[in-house]
């Protein structure tokens, strides 16, 4: 259990009717003394079994052991805790509290996979980038005839119509099959950009595919 | 071309699609909604309906938000 680095100073805006159980936890975790320090106490706990049910859910994925798993839990639970004490303010009452604090253990445990993603050994290469994307997409070898001039086309697409950014992001999650938690932890940066950054590049693609005459129309698809 | 399926899917963009931002802003209310209906959800929410349908880690994320709101309650 962390020790409480927070000092509350936001009232919550709980403009929605609050069910008793959320309004419990606002008020004590907005309150002080002994009644607060449970109350944190207990939301930790919680966090920390959301954490680890969370943790355990994903674990085909990390490739990581009983106690680093823990760890992984508890530095999820522990930040995640910080983040809704010092944004409990931010609380409208659309959801139940605890649904809107499990949203934050949920979101830290993500971020944490992406980043433990890099601790992993990595795979050498053993092939061509560009060589790996038929299998990335599941095209048979045997129906090569029926796809590999399409294939092309994407490819002189991504080097011609993308930009350098959007270009490194779909090298990297495309061709090299990086996970985008893992990317926005490398770059520094957040989901929503690199999501938009390769959402961005598909419309370009599709348009580019289109114009050579491919069976991908845009013009119901602008964002 | 019968084999195009998921190359398909990944050219494919919704023009409804909100984002990763305003889908993480709003994923606990579409969650609780979800748990107990989730076609109610997808249609008073259809912009993060179809955000989710393509962003792989929003999708996970509501997975475990669903599964920690229909476990044991706080």
């Amino acid at each position: 259990m962390p020790a409480d680095p927070t000092t509350l100073d936001d009232t919550p805006d709980t403009s929605c009717r609050l069910d008793p159980e959320s309004a419990q936890w606002v008020r004590t975790l907005c309150g002080s003394g002994a009644e607060r320090e449970a109350a944190v106490v207990r939301l930790h706990e919680l966090l920390l079994r959301v954490a680890r049910g969370e943790v355990r859910r994903r674990s085909g994925l990390l490739g990581a052991d009983g106690p680093e798993l823990d760890d992984l839990a508890h530095q999820a639970a522990a930040d995640a805790l910080l983040a809704i004490t010092s944004k409990i303010g931010q609380f409208r009452g659309e959801s139940r509290f605890s649904t809107w604090a499990y949203k934050f253990v949920i979101f830290e445990v993500s971020s944490k996979i992406g980043r433990h993603f890099w601790r992993r050994p990595q795979v050498p290469l053993d092939a061509e980038e560009w060589e790996r994307l038929p299998d990335r997409f599941g095209l048979d070898p045997a129906r090569e005839a029926e796809w590999r001039e399409l294939i092309t086309a994407l490819r002189r697409a991504v080097e011609t119509e993308l930009t350098e950014r959007q270009r490194q992001v779909f090298v990297e999650i495309v061709l090299k099959g990086v996970p985008l938690d893992a990317l926005v932890a490398r770059l520094g940066s957040n989901r929503n950009a690199i999501y938009k950054t390769m959402f961005d590049a598909r419309r370009k693609l599709r348009t580019a595919l289109a114009a050579h005459g491919y069976p991908y129309d845009n013009t119901s698809e602008q964002r | 071309m019968n084999d195009m399926s998921a190359l398909d899917h990944f050219l494919h963009t919704d023009a409804q699609d909100v984002g990763c931002g305003q889908a993480m802003e709003m994923l606990h209310v579409y969650a609780e909604l979800a748990a107990t209906n989730a076609e109610a959800a997808e249609a008073r929410y259809p912009g993060l309906a179809a955000h989710l349908r393509a962003c792989g880690p929003c999708e996970e994320d509501l997975e475990g938000l669903l599964a920690a709101i229909t476990g044991p309650r706080l």
